[in-house]
């Protein structure tokens, strides 16, 4: 079988292409219709779409093309350019994401020894495009919602790196597949049954890798930037129709990559104790592991997002620079002393 | 969690004669403090108590209210246009007075309320006092020819909105006010809709047929409730 | 505005020395944000212009009058019988509690009474009336902090309510089923029972919420600390409801002016709680829910027999005279000032809405606080439009 290296340039090209776009549709998707339309629904002892498609499977489908037929409105006042160009600054920084992610031992999009490197860089251009939208949508809310947005990310990117650091250290390598492999094939404390998934031995630096990503994601209770009862959905206010939809896509995208990393990180990505982990099966199963775990990951997200109410903005800064940046740093230290050690 | 609280006393009925007592007792503390200012008092007993001041005293007897009687809770304030109004006065008519008519229909005569009044106008207020549970309704007649009186803002700030809206409704000033705009009604709306002679053009515009549809009483034989 | 309590003095001016060390170079002019009339935390259509340096509000200023319906004049040209139809869009959650006052300054002024079987189901519908609007509240307090998920719980559990109105009173919302001198039916069969059994859901309901919302961390931080009211300056702004009794001030009318109803007949005690902050509001109303389904369940353990109509004529005029009679309306307390003079129609009613007054003290409460405090304290006023508008 050829990998995708030996492919011509074209050609691997294309199917990165194909498979990046499947990857988050997909995977928004699915998050949708499985969180936003049922999880939810189920809380709040409702049923959510029944009607189009089983289930309400196919309510997705008519949601979009609901959206596709709305009207583009621009504000009168509003920078178009930069209002324009905002939801696609957001989406593309979602797309830049996945390509880190690996979903087999040989189905990945990109091989970079700086994966998790990479995939932290190019989470932060998102918070151009919210700005951006803030900015160009010459409204009060969406300025200040804007405004909370760049703070909120910024603050929250440290405690996610330094979360991320703990994982490096012990896996010894920045690369996406070493650090699954490095799950797959490691041991604790001498006992390998099972791998090494970084959850047991990481749990910490899990902790604070999904309570920073909650605010990443701009997900209650860290939903200040959104806060629909108070900036009427904030960045977001002005939008309507397709770009309104980029950004939900992106959204719910987003959840989905950043619990892909999250898998990745700590669940063991496309691994599954039992096989071989050379095991070519993985190109097959490792996907559909990987959506699992997804699926897992971000039902935390959903689960705490219609849960939570929001902490303010004052209080979120301080929980990000006086409890979860001194955490993942002791963290850190706890790593590489035990790293040391053992 | 921290929690004061107090039952209800179940058995206690209380006795007219005791809060009739200290209706009194606080309608002669009030005639004393307040002396010739105090012009006009109405009492209920075990119920209620009206006190009709002066006009140039309604700071004071709100400040003596507050401060040395311990009414603390201030309930609404309001006016009352006694002016009978010119468009019919009631449902009896079969028909309102339509507008062209109501100039040239005998006005009836003006008759103020309970503890009496000289004015069209009058001040309407209420304070309460919290722990001893009375509550206290105070007029104040205001003269057509300078429709202000001073306002209550310094001593019950929570007056703000109140005065404000008597201003508009009625016309009527509170000097002292610093900040008298309207607050229901538009901006540039004429008039004061509160006042009897201003019209309600809905009921003009279909003019009400009457008492004819009465409805019967449940369980009703002959027009009376059963008993 | 006048006194301001020490506390909030404090924490003002930290929070502006604070800012002045933060904006000691980035000196910046305020900004105007106008909060409304279409906005999702004015409950309708209240509108806030709000003066703010950074998120720190300098100045509010409520406006209102969008809805403004104009009741008191209204009523001088309904007869006694069609007033209660209007009054119940004041506080279009609690309809029926709407009404009681009315009918009760009415009777006051015809020396009518009620039969002891009409007072007794008015109290459990008044009582029921309160559960049902304050429940919305514990919900929406809720989604007014950022948790979107109790308010359909609210929802799903005032239905039970709801549906035990409707099937005595024939309406869901507005029921006009108060009477002059009674009540317009009976209770229908196998009410009593059903609504025994209505008041555990609602306790249910108190439970979830005290723990789904009033244990959580993040609404404790929301809301503990925000908002303070002191005693005194609630008092002169004319607050009642659990906003008063929410600042420690022990004064509930139904306990301490009960006229009518037949809250004296019962055991019950009334919930206050010392703080005044956002938090100690939420706490009053979720402990006042369960206590009135508490009370209702008394109520309806011995609901006396006999008639539900006094003796009044088929036309009613009530004699002149002026009467002021205030209840414990679940927004707090609710007055109708009536003047009569002998006729068919009231020749004034001046309408004391809660809201009105708990509102009113915004402008003072706001100062110094932050948007995103702007909108919890507005939840835990708790204000209906149509009780402000009138």
């Amino acid at each position: 079988m050829m990998t995708l290296a030996e492919l011509a340039y074209w050609q691997s090209t294309s199917l990165r292409v194909v498979g990046g776009l499947a990857a988050v549709l997909l995977m928004a998707g699915t998050l949708v219709y499985l969180h936003l339309f049922k999880l939810v629904s189920f809380m709040q002892s409702r049923l959510g779409p029944m009607e189009t498609g089983p289930y309400g499977s196919l309510q997705l489908l008519a949601e979009v093309g609901k959206f596709l037929q709305k009207e583009d409105i621009f504000p009168r006042k509003a920078d178009r350019f930069v209002f324009a160009a905002a939801p696609f600054v957001v989406l593309m920084s979602t797309f830049l994401l996945v390509v880190v992610v690996p979903g087999g031992p040989d189905a990945w999009f990109i091989d970079s020894d700086l994966g998790i490197y990479l995939a932290m860089a190019v989470s932060s251009v998102s918070v151009i495009g919210i700005l951006m939208a803030g900015w160009g949508s010459a409204n009060k809310y969406s300025l200040m919602g804007g405004l909370r947005a760049t703070g909120q990310l910024i603050a929250y990117e440290l405690p996610l790196i330094l979360a991320v650091v703990g994982v490096v250290i012990q896996a010894g390598t920045m690369n996406m597949q070493g650090i699954v492999l490095a799950q797959a094939d490691g041991e604790i404390f001498g006992w390998g049954a099972i791998g090494n998934p970084f959850i047991l031995t990481q749990f910490v630096g899990l902790a604070v890798f999904l309570i920073a990503m909650q605010a990443e994601l701009t997900q209650s209770p860290f939903d200040m930037p959104v806060a629909e009862s108070e900036l009427v959905t904030g960045y977001m206010t002005e939008y309507s129709g397709m770009r309104f939809l980029l950004f939900f896509i992106g959204e719910f995208a987003t959840a989905g990559v950043f619990s892909a990393i999250a898998a990745v990180l700590f669940l063991g990505g496309w691994y599954v104790p039992g096989i071989d982990s050379d095991s070519n099966a993985f190109n097959v199963i490792g996907p559909l592991v990987m959506l699992g775990k997804v699926v897992f990951v971000s039902f935390l997200v959903f689960w705490a997002r219609f849960t939570f109410p929001r902490f303010r903005e004052d209080q979120l800064q301080r929980l990000a620079w006086k409890f979860l940046i001194p955490i993942a740093l002791v963290n850190i230290v706890a790593t590489g002393i035990l790293k040391v050690a053992f | 969690m921290s929690s004061a609280d107090s039952s209800t006393d179940t058995t206690e009925e209380a006795p007219v004669a005791e809060t009739d007592e200290a209706r009194e007792a606080l309608l002669a503390r009030l005639s004393d403090e307040l002396g010739d200012a105090l012009v006009g008092s109405h009492l209920v007993a075990g119920d209620d108590l009206w006190i009709r001041i002066a006009r140039d005293s309604w700071l004071e007897s709100a400040r003596l209210l507050r401060t040395d009687l311990g009414f603390a809770y201030f309930s609404f304030l309001s006016a009352i246009d006694w002016m009978p109004s010119p468009y019919g006065r009631s449902m009896e008519s079969q028909v309102d007075l339509s507008l062209e008519d109501a100039a040239s229909a005998d006005p009836e005569p003006t008759e103020q309320g309970v503890a009496g009044g000289d004015t069209r106008f009058q001040i309407l207020a209420r304070v309460n006092d919290v722990s001893s549970h009375l509550g206290i309704t105070l007029k104040a007649d205001v003269p057509d020819d300078d429709l202000s009186i001073s306002s209550w803002i310094d001593v019950y700030p929570g007056v703000n909105w109140h005065e404000r809206e008597c201003w508009e409704m009625f016309g009527i000033e509170f000097s002292g006010h610093s900040n008298l705009e309207h607050l229901y009604l538009p901006g540039a709306f004429e008039g004061h809709p509160m006042r009897k002679d201003y019209p309600l053009l809905a009921r003009h515009v279909k003019p009400w047929p009457g008492i004819v549809d009465v409805e019967a009483m449940p369980d009703d034989g002959d027009g009376e409730g059963e008993s | 505005m006048t006194d301001v309590s020490d506390r909030q003095k404090l924490s003002y001016i930290a929070a502006q020395a604070a800012d002045a060390r933060v904006n000691l170079e980035i000196e910046s002019e305020g900004m105007t944000l106008n909060l409304g009339p279409q906005h999702p935390a004015t409950h309708g259509t209240l509108r806030i212009i709000a003066r703010l340096d950074g998120e720190q509000v300098i100045k509010a200023d409520p406006v209102m009058g969008y809805m403004h319906r104009g009741y008191e004049k209204l009523t001088e040209v309904r007869s006694y019988p069609q007033v209660t139809a209007l009054v119940n869009r004041i506080d279009w959650l609690g309809s029926f509690a709407n009404e009681v006052p009315f009918i009760l300054a009415a009777e006051k002024l015809m020396e009518v009474e009620a039969p002891p079987r009409a007072q007794w189901i008015r109290t459990i519908l008044f009582e029921m009336s309160r559960i049902a609007n304050v429940v919305l509240f514990l919900g929406d307090m809720a989604v007014q902090v950022g948790a979107v998920t109790p308010v359909f719980f609210a929802f799903r559990d005032r239905e039970h309510i709801l549906n035990q109105m409707e099937a005595v009173t024939g309406g869901r919302f507005h029921p006009n089923f108060d009477r002059i001198g009674g009540l317009k039916d009976d209770l229908p069969k196998g009410w009593v029972d059903e609504t025994q059994q209505v008041m555990k859901k609602m306790r249910r309901f108190c439970d979830e919420i005290e723990t789904l919302v009033m244990g959580n961390e993040i609404f404790q931080a929301r809301t503990r600390g925000i908002g303070i009211i002191p005693a005194d300056v609630g008092l002169s702004y004319g607050l009642s409801g659990a906003n008063i009794r929410g600042s420690g001030v022990d004064y509930d009318l139904r306990r301490d002016n009960p006229c009518g109803l037949v809250h004296d007949q019962i055991d019950w005690k009334v919930w206050t709680h010392p703080d005044g902050d956002s938090f100690s509001r939420f706490w009053v109303r979720l402990q006042e829910v369960r206590e009135s389904t508490l009370m209702v369940d008394q109520l309806l353990s011995d609901i006396p027999a006999g008639p539900i109509m006094a003796k009044v004529p088929k036309i009613i005029k009530v004699p002149a005279g002026e009467a002021y009679v205030e209840t414990e309306n679940p927004l707090g307390a609710m007055g109708y000032y009536v003047v009569s003079k002998g006729d068919l129609v009231p020749f004034r009613v001046k309408i004391r809405s809660a809201s009105f007054s708990n509102v009113s003290i915004t402008p003072w409460l706001l100062q110094g606080v932050y948007v995103p405090d702007i909108i919890t304290i507005l939840g835990s006023l708790y204000f209906i439009l149509g009780d402000i508008d009138r």
